[in-house]
């Protein structure tokens, strides 16, 4: 990784490393089962950021929810560090596509969420104000969400994801909703904040040119249920620039992998 | 500009106090010496106009419509130094006037006319004199039916919520709780009453029984629904973030219940008020269920009428005590809703 002379929060530890192997999934439904996931194996190292890239509905966000412990692999096995993953856990947090704000909180009790779970709120309050100011929402700390545009309530949802240190950030399109401009702008401050604090992030999304732009590995995976079709190494330095002649390159082979070839 | 900022430090908004800088001084709206006027119409009408009988009181009658009058008056006067609570006059102006004019129809049909007959119909007068020469043993209903309405909303309302919970939380707990709710959910509290009245010791202990259960089966209702129908996106993110059991039922579940809990007990509250003048009328010797009973057993039509208005103001502050009570938990709703 580039040196990080410019860390905002010296984490204690580093990223997380995720191992994924032969994992396969399905869903119950009346008269029978839906599978979603078919024998996916995955290595992510530390400190890597990797996006995953497919078709919509094609079990991104199930795999996500299986790293993230909300549910367990009917088949196959999650590690993170080694470990088995057997339920959620602070360390690794998701921001969603829907930032799903606390209504009944202000932005900073919702940001507070995760200390308050843990009975960290004491020793770690002044995390909630650093979190706040990381994604430029200081001044909006007493207001409610319904106040929010949808940029900065996913800024916040953000917000709420950091200030735990998570050492995984599993990000589930999170900027699926947002317009044009809020996600040129977002998707360059979510590297940053990568680049500057250490985490390993795991991002889907089914927008080609954002994986591209932002991930250094890009998983393109095939319609439901979905396996990995290929891996797609972005070997460009960051900052990198949209129109870099060599992102248009991998965008046209990630297109091909997707079956959007040279149509059009 | 110090005019601005001096008014500004007593209360008022800054825009009325640059309207006031901008027309020199401060001018009396003659729309406002509108409700004096009728009041003070309403107290010439009662102390002049000769009656059909002799009515008690009506000099106190009159004189306590003078004294509106001067308090309006004077209001209307002082209007621009009241700040918040001059604009609450200013708003509620019109209904000040027509009070006047429909107490002055009412003691002109009643006393002055006698188009509508006593006993039934009673002059304003009567039923101020049932205030002044009966006022302690009114009070003394009042405090006694408070009472008993508060322990059953409270146990009721506090047994509906866990209740509530309990069954929004639990499949197991629903399970069991579910037909048994569809059985006695429907059934009025009043149907409990001889049943309650006869198991219970006592018939305040039947009352707050009664109370208990008209308050607390809508409260349980309501909570249940409020508790099932949370976002399982809620749950998703609490538990991502390390929240225990107990944290995303304290702290997630019934916080997003709580705009149903909220209908849950205006309901109760309307059904507590039913069952509390039932209960009072069938078993209790006091309170103001009790004293209509009595007062129309007695053929004593003021004291029932007074009764009456008693009855309507306690229980229309009760409710408004409960809005206050929701906007204070609710705050956050504000703006996302129409209140």
């Amino acid at each position: 990784m580039v040196a990080q002379a410019t860390r905002i929060e010296p984490s204690a530890e580093p990223g997380m490393a995720l191992s994924i192997s032969a994992v396969s999934h399905a869903f119950d439904l009346e008269g029978g089962t839906l599978p979603v996931l078919k024998d996916v194996d995955l290595e992510v190292e530390a400190g890597s950021f990797v996006a995953i890239l497919g078709p919509s509905g094609c079990g991104k966000s199930t795999l996500l929810r299986l790293i993230a412990g909300l549910e367990q692999p009917l088949v196959g096995k999650i590690h993170a560090d080694g470990v088995p993953i057997t339920g959620p856990d602070p360390s690794r947090v998701v921001v969603f596509q829907d930032p799903t704000l606390y209504p009944w909180r202000t932005v900073e009790r919702n940001v507070a969420l995760g200390l308050e779970a843990q009975g960290l709120l004491k020793t770690r309050r002044h995390r909630i104000g650093a979190a706040l100011r990381l994604v430029g929402l200081e001044e909006f700390a007493s207001a409610y969400p319904h106040q929010l545009s949808g940029g900065m309530a996913q800024r916040a949802a953000l917000a709420r994801a950091l200030v735990n240190d998570p050492r995984l950030l599993i990000l589930d399109e999170p900027l699926g909703k947002l317009d044009q401009l809020t996600r040129m702008a977002m998707q360059s401050e979510i590297v940053s904040l990568w680049r500057n604090a250490g985490f390993t992030s795991l991002m889907v999304t089914h927008d080609v040119e954002e994986a591209l732009l932002m991930a250094e590995r890009v998983v393109v995976m095939s319609p439901r249920p979905a396996s990995i079709v290929e891996i797609i190494d972005v070997d460009l330095p960051y900052p990198r620039h949209r129109a870099d002649p060599k992102l248009a390159e991998l965008r046209h082979r990630a297109l091909e992998l997707l079956g959007l070839g040279a149509e059009l | 500009m110090t005019v601005a900022i001096n008014e500004s430090a007593s209360g008022e908004l800054p825009f009325q106090a640059l309207a006031r800088t901008r027309t020199g001084r401060p001018s009396i709206r003659w729309g406002a010496m509108v409700p004096p006027t009728a009041w003070a119409a309403f107290a010439a009408v009662t102390a002049y106009w000769p009656q059909v009988q002799d009515w008690p009181r009506t000099n106190e009658l009159a004189g306590i419509a003078v004294a509106i009058a001067v308090v309006l008056a004077v209001a209307a006067v002082l209007n621009g130094h009241l700040g918040a609570f001059g604009a609450r006059l200013r708003h509620w102006e019109p209904w000040f006037t027509v009070l006047a004019v429909l107490a002055s129809v009412w003691e002109i049909v009643t006393a002055k006319l006698g188009w509508l007959p006593a006993p039934f119909f009673m002059p304003p007068q009567a039923i101020l004199e049932v205030y002044l020469d009966e006022g302690d043993k009114l009070l003394e209903c009042i405090v006694y039916s408070a009472l008993l309405l508060a322990k059953g909303v409270v146990i009721g309302a506090s047994v509906g919520f866990v209740a509530g919970v309990a069954l929004g939380w639990s499949p197991r707990i629903s399970y069991w709780g579910h037909p048994i709710l569809r059985v006695i959910g429907p059934l009025p509290a009043t149907a409990w009453l001889p049943f309650a009245f006869f198991v219970f010791p006592t018939s305040s202990s039947a009352s707050v029984f009664l109370i208990a259960l008209a308050a607390g089966i809508p409260v349980t209702i309501l909570t249940w629904s409020g508790i099932s129908s949370v976002s399982s996106a809620y749950y998703d993110i609490a538990r991502t973030l390390g929240a225990s059991r107990s944290f995303l039922v304290l702290k997630v579940a019934i916080p997003a219940a709580m705009p149903h809990v909220f209908v849950g007990l205006f309901m109760g509250l309307a059904a507590s008020f039913a069952v509390l003048v039932v209960a009072e009328m069938m078993g209790v010797k006091a309170g103001l269920g009790w004293y209509l009973q009595w007062a129309q057993g007695w053929g004593a039509y003021a004291n029932m009428y007074a009764a009456l208005f008693v009855l309507a103001l306690v229980c229309a502050s009760l409710v408004a005590l409960l809005f206050k009570v929701r906007d204070h938990f609710l705050a956050w709703q504000k703006g996302l809703l129409r209140w």
